[in-house]
């Protein structure tokens, strides 16, 4: 089995981090503003679960590493073009139909990937995927549920949720492009082929868009960027001005 | 507290009404569907319903720092706090259900402004150290009120009650973690700890109440253990439980007036401005407009989304009765 470095080992941990790192916290901005007070805690419960996730992520990338550098040092001090999240992940949450459809276009990719890394070679790493996996299950099953019942609701909520996929579905493809890093990981039985996980991910994500009545856009078109880090969206800089104030304002301080 | 100034319903002579208030002083729970009298459902209403609007509207101003949190586990706690205040609401309401109220019913008499919540979630929360106090001090004297209410004769509230405390006493710990770091930090975490001490220490004074020692409603309330302690009874043993952990912390508590009395065994303190307090009610608290307006944008902005959801349960039962 082919060795990978250090480095790719590092951007790997990264980019798996970072979604969720990035993910939680969109999530978390719906805290205390959702239509429906179950929505609210259930919001809050994956924001949580995406957070503890990031913790395992960066917290073995600064491990492997070995700089020294803490989970809470490699989320916090960055600046954009050092991130690693797919571009999907920093999208603006838009109204509740949009949150939870990116929550289900990624979701469905993030269980695939889990799935495939509870069996890496990397003990580590699938430890980690085997306690993440139990979560992004119930992730997936509430935010389809969720885009089944809106896309199959009222004329209204069929239209927001169209425009949410329309909107949101040329950043999917950006989940299954693999680099250089992804040949290594997946060489090394570290990571799957990202391409193989796009056979499974159509089989979970288009029969639940066609239950919620819902058509794919045509056109295999994909924004990418986000996760080799060359060029995220305008939106991801905002966000980190927010996640990071206060350790940018009072560098040294421990909290 | 959660539920301020809460009026009570006058009891009535009945011989049912008698019999009802033997129960009670006899330490039996009152379940929904035994008879009560109207004025007990009625006060109860309010009281649970008010309580349950603190929980939802006090999500807003701890909710404003979770994206700013300073560490991954510090945004996860406080996340976990808030839902926590989420799932509080929840058990609220439907004890409040239980009463013959609806959920929707509540909500649209918060949104509209017939019912209250509690004047604290008025205030802003400025810095970090603000997260800190408000688990500390506004966590602290909701325990102060919500410990004796698990002893509360409606018997749905009162486990509700149990279910809430226990989570309770988990936040006002992390509120005092952050404020012992903050204390302990550079001198510019430390003036933050001072800062959020200062500007919340009043409005949490405020939350028990004005003196209620002589109000008729109050009695018939604590008659019914639906209260449980006067507003000064829970004042009192709040400063006394708080001023030693200023003092661990070493921060100052913002009362010059502040001193130990051995004849009472409490300290002296000085009373918060009543008439800042009766202005906040009236909803010229520093956010009340805020606060308001962002539960009515949740609520307007996600009716489509009740709708729609509502609308896809519907079609979803026809389709399984025209299966059958």
């Amino acid at each position: 089995m082919a060795d990978v470095t250090q480095e790719q080992l590092f951007e790997f941990l990264c980019r798996m981090g970072d979604n969720t790192l990035v993910l939680g916290h969109r999530v978390s901005e719906w805290c205390g503003h959702a239509p429906v007070l179950e929505e609210d805690i259930a919001l809050a419960n994956t924001a949580l679960d995406l957070i503890g996730q990031t913790q395992m992520w960066l917290g073995l990338a600064g491990e492997v590493e070995g700089k020294g550098r803490t989970a809470d040092d490699i989320a916090m001090l960055r600046d954009v073009w050092d991130f690693r999240n797919v571009l999907l992940a920093e999208q603006p949450n838009g109204d509740f139909g949009q949150t939870m459809m990116r929550q289900f276009l990624f979701d469905a990719w993030h269980l695939a990937m889990l799935t495939a890394l509870t069996k890496s070679t990397h003990e580590q790493i699938a430890a980690i995927a085997a306690k993440a996996v139990k979560e992004v299950q119930y992730h997936v099953e509430r935010s389809g549920e969720t885009v089944i019942g809106l896309g199959d609701g009222t004329s209204e909520s069929h239209k927001r949720m169209q425009d949410a996929l329309d909107l949101l579905w040329p950043y999917v493809g950006e989940m299954f492009v693999s680099d250089a890093i992804d040949d290594a990981m997946a060489a090394a039985g570290i990571a799957p082929d990202l391409a193989d996980l796009r056979a499974q991910y159509d089989a979970h994500v288009t029969p639940v868009l066609a239950e919620a009545t819902l058509m794919i856009p045509e056109g295999g078109f994909a924004h990418k960027g986000g996760k080799t880090g060359f060029q995220h969206t305008e939106h991801l800089g905002h966000l980190l001005t927010q996640m990071q104030w206060l350790q940018r304002a009072y560098p040294g301080a421990t909290w | 507290m959660y539920a301020q100034m809460v009026k009570s319903e006058a009891a009535d002579e009945s011989a049912e009404a008698q019999a009802f208030q033997a129960r009670i002083d006899a330490g039996e729970k009152i379940e929904p569907k035994d008879w009560m009298p109207a004025g007990y459902r009625k006060t109860l209403i309010r009281q649970i319903g008010q309580h349950a609007h603190s929980e939802i509207v006090g999500q807003l101003p701890e909710g404003n720092w979770i994206t700013r949190a300073p560490t991954l586990e510090r945004k996860a706690i406080l996340l976990a706090k808030v839902q926590d205040e989420a799932g509080h609401g929840l058990y609220l309401y439907c004890a409040a259900e239980t009463l013959g109220v609806s959920r929707d019913e509540l909500t649209e008499m918060l949104l509209d402004g017939r019912m209250k919540y509690s004047s604290i979630f008025n205030y802003p929360t400025l810095t970090w150290a603000d997260m800190g106090a408000v688990g500390w001090l506004v966590d602290g004297a909701a325990i102060m009120n919500q410990v004796p209410l698990q002893r509360t004769s409606f018997g749905p509230y009162s486990r509700a009650m149990i279910r809430v405390c226990k989570e309770e006493s988990f936040h006002q710990r992390q509120g005092y973690d952050i404020m012992m770091k903050m204390a302990q930090g550079t001198p510019e975490q430390k003036a933050m700890a001072q800062n959020a001490l200062d500007r919340f220490w009043y409005p949490s004074l405020m939350m028990f109440g004005p003196s209620d020692a002589d109000s008729v409603h109050s009695a018939q309330s604590m008659a019914w253990k639906i209260k449980m302690n006067t507003n000064d009874e829970l004042r009192q043993k709040f400063v006394d439980q708080t001023v030693p952990q200023a003092e661990y912390l070493g921060l100052t508590v913002p009362d010059k007036t502040l001193k130990w009395n051995d004849e009472k065994g409490g300290y002296d303190f000085a009373e918060p401005d009543w008439a800042e307090f009766f202005e906040v009610i009236k909803g010229n608290g520093p956010c009340n407009t805020e606060r308001l307006a962002a539960r009515n944008k949740a609520w307007d902005d996600g009716k489509w989304v009740r709708d729609g959801l509502l609308a896809h349960a519907e079609k979803r039962n026809a389709r399984k009765v025209a299966a059958e």
